[in-house]
């Protein structure tokens, strides 16, 4: 229902009343955007009226926000409250699931509505607390946009204002000033902004780049020119304070970045990394591709030694793979591989906290002045397993045989400790620990996890004869473990039941298509509720005999390490 | 101190004569008062009027020079009860809050100003917080006028209107010796408009004066017998002069044709929906001329029946159109057309829904289907017989599924979010608890990341709705949280005080945040800033203490996560019997960086010694696990992609918004989650001692690390 035939004979024929409305996250300034566009419309004789709704929904929820406006003739036309379906003309989004927001409202229609939406996204609560990737799709509603849209003008608002030292309602005002679709010159907005009075400058700049954005776009380049998928480098200049929060990426499924190339060491090192790099490239492309990050992850964490069993196991999944099959076997295990022999222990933490790159980071990305000091505290929270984990082997395996002792033991680390790494004393601490590193294979936890990965590979390489599909999801179950303590315990614990389906899904056709919905399942929420649905979906098809999901093969349970 | 600091709006209440007033509906009321020499004005915050009471809290300098009082009432009981002053002397007062939550609270003092009447008009405006963006119960007010007899007026939203019913108001109450209820919705008072001002008016009577010469008379006050002959007062004497000053003032208003086949009865709140409907069916300009009667009633109780009676002349039907329910509007006309042997059919729910707000979507649709079955012949051909099909969105688009909610919730570096943290780490250790939440922020609890909290009974009533679990069978305690605001409104009698009294076993934990926080941050008792017009800092342990309850506890930095869950646990878990009261206090974030952040700026410019903290992740650390997000949930924590082919899920990212409140690294620590969380304090302008002592460890640092990465192979870009 949208023929609008707002003059009655006395009006002035073609006066209409045009609706817009914007849509934000609150906190995002919807409300400053709201007042500009009714000064520009003042501004240019015409009369407005905006309206919000404010109350709690400005603690960061969904917020709306309604302008009407008409050419002023001397009399108060009667303007609506609120936007409805099917009739607003130009809508607003400050960020893109706010966008989506609108069109499930149904306040962008093909016959008349502008879609000006900013592209970035700010994760909602429900996307954030998935232990996998929760986010929604960019995509979909990309793509939903365009189809519900008259005009859909859709680029990084919050990244353009960012970079002008800006707040996003300055490029929305520009992509807004850009689309052409308020009867208004780019002058009259910018005198509008000029006015408002606090940085003045910086929200120009924001503007002009969002204004000749929306330009070129509404211009016929709709699509804007092809983007690599989004990935956040850490930012080269320290981001204004007071902005808003920045971008959130889109999922990255695109090929690795090509890295720079060889190390930094002595010549020692360098000759052993030659070698490892040798090898690498003879490895078929597709392996190498993975296997390359993979192996400058593992030496990294250790030494070229374990880099060189790092490509030993990797050649074991080789010898069972063919291209026929597109090495999809190889490719998996690089990665996964790579990220088991890179488990997360006291070392690992102590070491990179202690990397001069991390220090020239650090003082990067929280913007510190040469003449500022910057003091730094790691929070750590150590525990008994950690120790022992800590510990070489036999000794380690001694205490925790000793539950009182370990107790005991426990009851003397178990607590907070904040540690200031700017200090020569916090900083001294951990270097000691990250020096570790060269006993590390002879300490308890390496044990463990040696143990736990080899037990895991061999699982999946001797699958790979029978199901080749089933052995690169049980490769991949490898997402599951991750996280410190507790966490990494929960993460063990969904393994384990995951790979418990086994037995039943050997059986069954689809066995490995059916491993990556257990997989899915475990990654969706934090105590596995899911999974546990899964799994017995897979039980009761398992048929009667079956009594319930079995014991993991064998007792998986580790030391369970946080630093 | 607000949220919002109105200290230029307050400028245009010096507005004179002629001069083009333009703001918000709610300051425009504000400027009525003034302008109908209103003597004393309170009120109690709340969404939509919060800001009414903010802009007279920051009036005080206008409000004395005029000799007019203004209190930032207790509750909305304080505020009604207020109104007595009106009673038995000549001055116009008002208060306000939001509804019908405060009309609930208030209602006690209302039947009494009710019964006995006023002598000065008295105004009550409420807020109607009904439809989209409210955060109550959905309810109408016009049940709390009908129940007391006090009049209801809804004005047209729009600025001049709003503001002549304030005028109105006033006098309709004192012509009618009734207090006088003014209903305005959520976006009529966040509407911007314009009107042309009048002089502010000094009151005639102060309450100055008023005190100096008191009177009385007992034929006001409510008690046998008065009390009888005030319900005859109402019905005899004060609806017929109310109804004829309505009708004589033409409060209520007709729009379009005189006569006419069919015709529109509607609130005057919903006129410009109305309207908008009209327009888009072709049967209105934009300025709302159109051929269709309107009969607009801007006084909804009581209603003038010979005014509706007169429109339903000649009229074979006519559409009520009453937002809310139950519809009483359109059950006293109908049974007035019944009584006097009408003909004209009466409708109105049905083509409208029964319940919930009506929307331009609503409007559109019932007033299309009443008029396409009752008057079609009004209709342009196009939207009778449309050639196009409606234009319905496109269903292939379901975007449901994928557009994730978005609530509101805690701020970012609220210090609410670790009180939850350390409550959610107390259930991992103890079990699930029943848990009553009350008004406030930190109603925010019950949705996720922290997913607690089972009822909420009304503002300052956490611990009074958990009082029947208090059993010597139980094995676990309840919890019950209150906010100050809450407390301070109802809470220490109602649920402290009847803890104590009823030797309750439960928890309850006082969430103290310095200020009535959610309605915009507005001081209250315990308050710790210096308030020129208030009493502030009245700590609430000590009333706590003060009304009896043994067991209580302080925690003065919530952020401490670890201290409030090993609080919480001895809470749940000590031996000693009775209400067992935790205190959590830290600064509502949101007014803390509103008070501080130009603070610093300013010194760091002038090279004052400033620290500011800041909270970041390494990512290489952090195993994108997320556990720390559902201990938070906080704004500034979100996900980010690493560009490494290895990773397979997002790892947590502090952005620059953060304001380095502490509960990331103290959640890690407590919950035991992980090291990747780092607190980077920058010290601007730091001491020359320090300067030295910074620059010698970082020297010793860069040796150290040179060290080591000389022995090792250092690749870059990798693990930074």
């Amino acid at each position: 229902m949208t023929v609008a035939l707002d003059h009655g004979p006395d009006s002035v024929l073609g006066d209409r009343i045009l609706r817009v409305a914007i849509l934000a996250v609150g906190g995002q300034g919807g409300g400053v955007l709201t007042n500009w566009v009714v000064d520009v419309a003042e501004r240019n004789g015409y009369r407005a009226q905006s309206t919000s709704v404010a109350g709690v929904a400005q603690r960061t929820g969904a917020t709306i926000y309604y302008v009407e406006m008409c050419p002023d003739r001397g009399r108060q036309p009667v303007f609506s409250l609120s936007p409805s379906p099917g009739d607003v003309d130009v809508m607003i989004a400050a960020e893109l699931m706010e966008a989506g927001r609108a069109i499930i409202r149904g306040f962008v229609t093909p016959n008349r509505t502008t879609l000006i939406a900013s592209s970035h996204r700010i994760a909602a609560v429900s996307e954030k607390i998935a232990p996998g990737d929760g986010r929604a799709s960019s995509h979909e509603v990309e793509i939903a946009a365009q189809k519900a849209a008259k005009t859909f003008i859709g680029f990084d608002m919050e990244k353009m204002a960012v970079e002008a030292g800006s707040v996003i309602s300055s490029s929305l005002f520009g992509a807004l000033a850009g689309a052409g679709v308020l009867p208004f010159p780019r002058e009259s907005f910018e005198a509008t902004i000029r006015e408002s009075g606090r940085g003045v400058e910086a929200s120009l700049r924001a503007f002009a780049l969002a204004c000749d954005e929306a330009a070129r776009r509404q211009g016929g380049d709709k699509m804007g020119a092809p983007q690599p998928p989004r990935v956040e480098h850490a930012s080269a200049a320290p981001l204004p304070l007071g902005g808003q929060p920045e971008s959130e990426d889109s999922r990255t499924d695109g090929p690795a970045a090509t890295r720079a190339g060889e190390p930094v060491g002595d010549e020692r090192l360098l000759a052993q990394w030659r070698e490892l790099d040798r090898r690498i490239a003879a490895l078929p492309e597709v392996v190498r591709e993975m296997a390359e990050p993979g192996l400058r992850k593992v030496v990294d964490y250790q030494d070229p030694a374990y880099g060189a069993e790092y490509l030993d196991r990797l050649d074991e999944a080789l010898t069972k793979d063919d291209a026929a099959h597109g090495f999809v076997l190889s490719h998996t295990a690089a990665k996964y591989l790579a990220n088991a022999f890179c488990y997360d222990d006291v070392i690992r933490v102590a070491d990179l906290k202690t990397r001069s790159s991390r220090s020239a980071r650090l003082r990067r990305e929280i913007g510190v002045r040469d003449d500022d000091v910057l003091k730094v505290t790691e929070y750590f929270h150590p525990r008994i397993e950690e120790i022992c984990g800590a510990m070489p082997a036999r000794l380690g395996r001694w205490i925790e045989a000793r539950p009182g002792l370990a107790t005991w033991l426990d009851k003397r680390v178990n607590k907070g400790r904040h540690i200031r790494t700017d200090g020569v004393f916090g900083f001294g601490m951990l270097w000691v620990i990250g020096g570790m590193r060269r006993w590390r294979r002879s300490l308890l936890r390496h044990a463990v996890e040696a143990e736990h990965i080899d037990r895991w590979y061999r699982l999946a390489l001797g699958t790979v004869a029978r199901d080749y599909d089933l052995a690169v999801e049980i490769l991949k179950c490898r997402r599951l473990i991750k996280g410190y303590s507790d966490t990494h315990a929960r993460g063990l614990s969904k393994f384990d039941r995951v790979l418990s389906a086994l037995p039943l899904l050997e059986a069954q056709d689809d066995a490995a298509g059916w491993l990556r919905r257990l997989r899915e399942a475990a990654l969706k929420d934090e105590q596995g509720t899911m999974l546990d649905g899964a799994l017995q979906t897979v039980a009761s098809f398992a048929g009667p005999s079956f009594t319930g999901p079995t014991q993991p093969p064998e007792g998986t349970a580790g030391s369970a390490p946080a630093a | 101190m607000a949220e919002r600091s109105f200290a230029k709006e307050v400028q245009k209440l010096r507005m004179g004569a002629g001069e083009e007033f333009s703001g918000e509906g709610i300051l425009a009321i504000t400027k009525a008062l003034l302008q109908c020499g209103v003597g004393y004005v309170g009120g109690y915050q709340g969404a939509p009027i919060s800001h009414l009471m903010d802009v007279l809290a920051d009036a005080q300098d206008i409000l004395g020079e005029l000799g007019v009082h203004f209190e930032a009432s207790a509750s909305e009981a304080t505020a009604t009860a207020m109104l007595a002053a009106s009673v038995h002397y000549p001055i116009r007062g008002a208060c306000t809050f939001k509804s019908t939550v405060g009309t609930n609270v208030a209602s006690d003092a209302l039947a009494n100003l009710a019964s006995g009447g006023v002598t000065g008009g008295a105004l009550i405006i409420v807020g109607e917080d009904y439809g989209e963006g409210s955060s109550i119960m959905q309810e109408r007010s016009h049940a709390f006028a009908m129940k007391s007899q006090v009049w209801l007026l809804d004005p047209r939203p729009n600025l001049p209107s709003i503001v002549k019913s304030v005028e109105d108001g006033f006098e309709l109450s004192e012509a009618s010796n009734t207090p006088v209820m003014l209903q305005v919705r959520i976006k009529c008072c966040h509407v911007h408009g314009k009107f042309v001002a009048k002089d502010n008016k000094r009151p005639p009577t102060t309450v100055a004066d008023a005190l100096s010469n008191p009177r009385r008379d007992t034929g006001r006050i409510v008690l046998p017998p008065a009390s009888f002959l005030h319900e005859k007062e109402k019905v005899e004497k004060r609806w017929p002069a109310a109804v004829d000053f309505i009708r004589s003032r033409q409060i209520n208003e007709f729009f379009g044709a005189a006569t006419g086949r069919i015709g529109l009865v509607l609130q005057g709140g919903m006129y410009n929906g109305v309207i908008r409907a009209l327009q888009r069916l072709g049967l209105a300009d934009i300025y709302g001329d159109t051929e269709v009667p309107l009969y607009v009633l801007n006084a909804v109780y009581p209603l003038i029946d010979d005014e509706f009676l007169d429109f339903c002349e000649g009229k074979d039907a006519v559409l009520i159109i009453e937002e809310g329910q139950p519809n009483y509007i359109e059950q006293a006309f109908g049974s007035l057309l019944y009584r006097n042997g009408g003909t004209t059919r009466l409708l109105g729910k049905g083509y409208l829904p029964v319940a919930g707000e009506y929307t331009g979507q609503v409007m559109l649709e019932g007033i299309g289907d009443f008029l396409r079955d009752q008057a079609p012949e009004l209709l342009p051909d196009q939207i009778r017989a449309p050639n196009r099909a409606e234009e319905e969105p496109d269903p292939a688009i379901d975007l449901a599924k994928v557009v994730p909610g978005r609530p509101p919730g805690f701020c970012t570096g609220c210090p609410e979010r670790p009180i939850f943290a350390a409550t959610k780490l107390v259930e991992q250790e103890l079990g699930p608890h029943h848990i009553a939440s009350d008004i406030g922020c930190h109603l925010f609890s019950i949705m996720p990341p922290f997913d607690l909290g089972a009822t909420t009974m009304g503002y300052g009533l956490g611990p009074a709705s958990a009082s029947a679990f208090n059993s010597p069978d139980a094995t676990r305690r309840s919890i019950s949280f209150v906010g100050d605001g809450g407390f301070w409104h109802n809470g220490l009698t109602s649920s402290i005080g009847n803890a104590v009294f009823n030797q309750s076993d439960g928890v309850i934990v006082i969430v103290d945040n310095y200020y009535s926080a959610a309605t915009g941050g507005q001081d209250i008792l315990s308050s710790r800033a210096a308030n020129k017009s208030k009493s502030t800092k009245h700590p609430i342990t000590e009333a706590v203490k003060g009304i009896g309850v043994k067991w209580v506890r302080h925690i003065d930095r919530t952020y401490d996560v670890t201290k409030v869950r090993d609080t919480l646990r001895e809470a749940l878990t000590t031996e000693e019997k009775g209400p067992k009261v935790i205190v959590a206090s830290s600064e509502c974030m949101l007014n803390k960086q509103r008070r501080e952040k130009p603070l610093a700026s300013k010194a760091i410019k002038g090279g004052e010694r400033v620290v500011k903290p800041r909270f970041g992740v390494d990512e290489d650390v952090c195993t994108g696990d997320h556990a720390c997000m559902r201990l938070s949930g906080c704004p500034s924590l979100s996900v980010k992609t690493l560009d490494d082919p290895l990773r397979d899920d997002p790892v947590a990212h502090v952005d620059h918004t953060c304001v380095g409140c502490g509960n990331c690294g103290e959640v890690a620590d407590a919950a035991v989650l992980c090291p990747s969380f780092y607190r980077a304090d920058t010290v601007h302008n730091p001491t020359g001692a320090e300067r030295v002592s910074a620059r010698l460890s970082r020297r010793v640092i860069a040796w150290l690390q040179r060290r080591r990465e000389s022995r090792r192979l250092v690749f870059s870009g990798a693990s930074a």
